[in-house]
């Protein structure tokens, strides 16, 4: 008698471990389908985060190289692309208003000259820490026209509800138009 | 039997003090910054709250409760005193003057850096040794988890150590290694800096030393929930744990997978190439795994209790489970919370959603939904279910409790569910002050998210009016506290399960190999040292 109970007892344990095993195969098999679609949108269409560790002094932004005050707002680059360069500090970005054309590919350069910031640009995937000793590189595109905020997503102090700034994409030949009376643009001039 | 009441109430009591004023200021909190209250004339005032609410919470809370229950399941399973009695209660007066030396210069303005520390912002050096204290205060408990179940295998040579023990000390051994990373952003970069040895520091390196904390942390805070959705919530119920085995592979694999992915909270950062972020993201995935074998074990051994109520058909079993028992009703809570914060998981450590997401009131409102809401209300579970063994007493009021936690449930859903809302709409986190012109989506739904918060702080009360009113009861004699037995108990299990060593090799190796590199290559950008800017200082 208890032979057979224990007999049934092994049957019982076997049937609750192969369904175990059923259960955490589709499991895995379900994290690696995920794991999969990020890699082929990954590849497929490049979509991926920011890839560059690019270092820069924050105490000598503002009066030589890339990021002096001239050199801020939007740029035509050779190729037609545009490069935007940016700079947060507390509480602010400059430029405060940033122009772009719809329908072009655009490189944003951005870095920090005191404490940890962060961007995004509602309504939009476009969305970066921007820390001091360090500059954030990323491209995007805007399909449309119009107008977005763009608040500094992190805590920087206690004015740090207060950094805002703003975001027009305009049409292609009204940018064009702009480009050829300056060579950076922001829409504060 | 457990012989060490005071100890482990007098953590328990602390933790849920505490937890009391942190889940008052975080509603203020709320308060403040919606549309129902206008600009507030001094924002420092919010983001001291923001910093001693995260503090609290992050910080004291979880690992006090975790320390109680720890001492609790370490005298129940192993049926032995604690060893190193005094040791503990040294620990517990580190972790009280830790938390005073850390909250009292918050209050007064001159630690408003929040809880993720965010250098080269400095502040006053006392809030940083106090959480050193805080987290050394709750090392010694790692160390004597360890020493006790060492003890027990001595004396029990070749014995299955009880599951409860094998988890619980698990749980020790994740906080004792993932908490190395902010030590070591405290210790060598911020302290140096507030102590004035030096004044500057690698904002990114800082970064990434705290997300080797941040996110086993989270797996640190959900020990304890599992520990009782596996060894208290069968029992409770009247059922039996499905799979001792399974248990303890879920527990194991915690152990490994939550350490090496905490990259994935700096997808948006400079300061780490996209090959390490995709690593970590893969690693991310992979943690999902002991979640998901959870469920199913869960789900089983619940279906085991309803059936041995006479519960009948494939989902006819449901109506045969004890409704009105708080374990049952915890538990169903937890897992609808953790479905959905689970859910909002997956889109923030995927390499491309994670971008929409990032640094909005949705991430707000998951690690809400997934530690305020799923975790929380199994500590409230817990503290129900051990109550009446540290006091003596028989727990009164099951309606009271029921209350208690269909209002937190609630009051999560209602706080939550409107905070991912306007985070895909593009709210930041951390805001003293928006403004809601023009913006009718954003200001009702942060009214929705205030009246939650409004029910959590109701059902917070209920749940120390009720711990409380449980002291003054009439004595009665509670029968012995006992564990979930499992199904096919265990006679000898094979030395991996039977211990965390392997465990805690592969944790420390995949550290490394996860950490390694990017650390080093970080220690080595001296161009990256930046000034300090001084918390209060003039500019």
């Amino acid at each position: 008698m208890a032979e057979t109970f224990s007999a049934k007892s092994n049957d019982t344990a076997a049937l609750a471990a192969r369904l175990e095993k059923r259960w955490a195969f589709m499991m895995v098999s379900i994290m690696a389908l995920l794991v999969g679609v990020m890699i082929f949108t990954g590849l497929h269409w490049a979509m991926m985060p920011p890839s560059r560790v690019e270092t820069i002094n924050p105490s000598t932004l503002h009066v030589s190289g890339e990021f002096v005050e001239s050199n801020l707002g939007s740029a035509v680059e050779a190729d037609g692309s545009i490069t935007v360069r940016i700079i947060g500090q507390q509480y602010s970005f400059t430029p405060q208003c940033i122009v772009v054309p719809a329908k072009t590919p655009i490189t944003f350069r951005v870095t920090s000259a005191d404490v940890i910031h962060g961007m995004l640009i509602t309504g939009t995937n476009i969305n970066s820490m921007v820390e001091p000793g360090y500059i954030s590189t990323f491209k995007t595109e805007f399909e449309q026209t119009g107008d977005h905020l763009m608040p500094c997503h992190e805590y920087c102090g206690v004015g740090h509800e207060a950094m805002w700034a703003n975001v027009r994409v305009v049409d292609k030949d009204a940018f064009s138009k702009m480009a050829a009376k300056a060579g950076r643009l922001t829409c504060d001039l | 039997m457990i012989s060490n009441r005071r100890l482990m109430l007098a953590h328990f009591w602390l933790a849920f003090a505490v937890f009391g004023l942190a889940v008052l200021l975080g509603e203020w909190q709320m308060f403040i910054r919606s549309p129902l209250h206008g600009w507030l004339h001094n924002p420092d005032l919010y983001y001291r709250s923001v910093t001693a609410h995260g503090t609290v919470m992050g910080y004291v809370f979880p690992t006090l409760v975790a320390m109680g229950f720890g001492y609790a399941i370490c005298e129940l399973s192993l049926g032995q005193p604690l060893i190193g009695r005094r040791w503990a209660w040294a620990g517990y007066i580190m972790i009280i003057v830790g938390s005073v030396a850390a909250v009292v210069p918050v209050a007064m303005g001159l630690d408003s850096v929040l809880y993720t520390f965010y250098p080269p912002m400095i502040g006053n050096a006392f809030y940083y040794i106090g959480v050193v204290l805080v987290v050394v205060g709750s090392w010694v408990w790692v160390v004597l988890m360890g020493i006790n179940l060492n003890a027990w295998k001595r004396a029990h040579p070749s014995a299955p150590v009880p599951l409860p023990m094998f988890a619980n000390v698990a749980a020790a051994y994740l906080w004792g290694w993932t908490a190395v990373g902010a030590a070591l952003e405290l210790l060598f970069q911020i302290l140096p800096v507030a102590l004035g040895f030096t004044n500057t520091i690698n904002a990114g390196l800082s970064r990434v030393l705290f997300s080797w904390t941040l996110h086993a942390i989270v797996y640190f805070w959900l020990m304890p929930a599992y520990i009782a959705f596996y060894t208290i919530v069968p029992r409770a119920i009247g059922g039996r744990l499905y799979s001792d085995t399974m248990a303890r592979i879920s527990f194991a694999l915690f152990l490994v997978f939550s350490m090496p992915i905490g990259i994935h909270h700096l997808f948006a950062d400079p300061q780490v190439g996209s090959g390490f972020k995709f690593v970590h993201s893969v690693f991310t995935a992979m943690v999902a795994v002991p979640t998901l074998l959870t469920v199913f074990t869960i789900c089983a051994s619940v279906e085991i209790a309803a059936r041995l109520r006479g519960g009948k058909g494939v989902f006819g079993w449901l109506k045969a489970l004890p409704w009105d028992n708080p374990q049952m009703l915890a538990l169903a809570f937890s897992f609808v919370m953790l479905g959905f914060g689970g859910a909002g998981g997956l889109i923030n450590m995927s390499y491309q959603l994670d971008s929409t997401v990032h640094n909005t009131q949705w991430v707000t409102g998951h690690f809400h939904l997934i530690f305020g809401g799923a975790i929380v209300i199994m500590y409230f579970a817990i503290a129900y279910d051990l109550w009446p063994h540290l006091t003596g007493r028989a727990m009164q009021h099951l309606g009271l409790i029921r209350t208690q936690l269909w209002l937190w449930f609630i009051g999560m859903i209602v706080t939550t569910f409107p905070w991912h809302y306007v985070g895909i709409l593009g709210m930041p986190r951390r805001m003293a002050y928006f403004d809601y012109t023009g913006m009718s989506a954003e200001a009702v739904s942060v009214i929705m998210s205030t009246v939650g918060g409004a029910l959590l702080v109701v059902s917070a009360i209920l749940f120390l009016v009720i711990l409380y009113r449980n002291h003054s009861g009439s004595r009665a004699e509670i029968a012995p506290f006992t564990f979930s037995r499992a199904i096919h108990e265990p006679t000898s299990l094979p030395l991996a399960l039977n211990g965390l060593g392997l465990w805690v090799g592969l944790m420390m190796a995949l550290t490394i190999t996860n950490y390694g590199y990017p650390i080093a290559r970080l220690i080595g950008l001296h161009d990256a040292q930046v000034p300090a800017v001084f918390i209060g200082a003039k500019r």
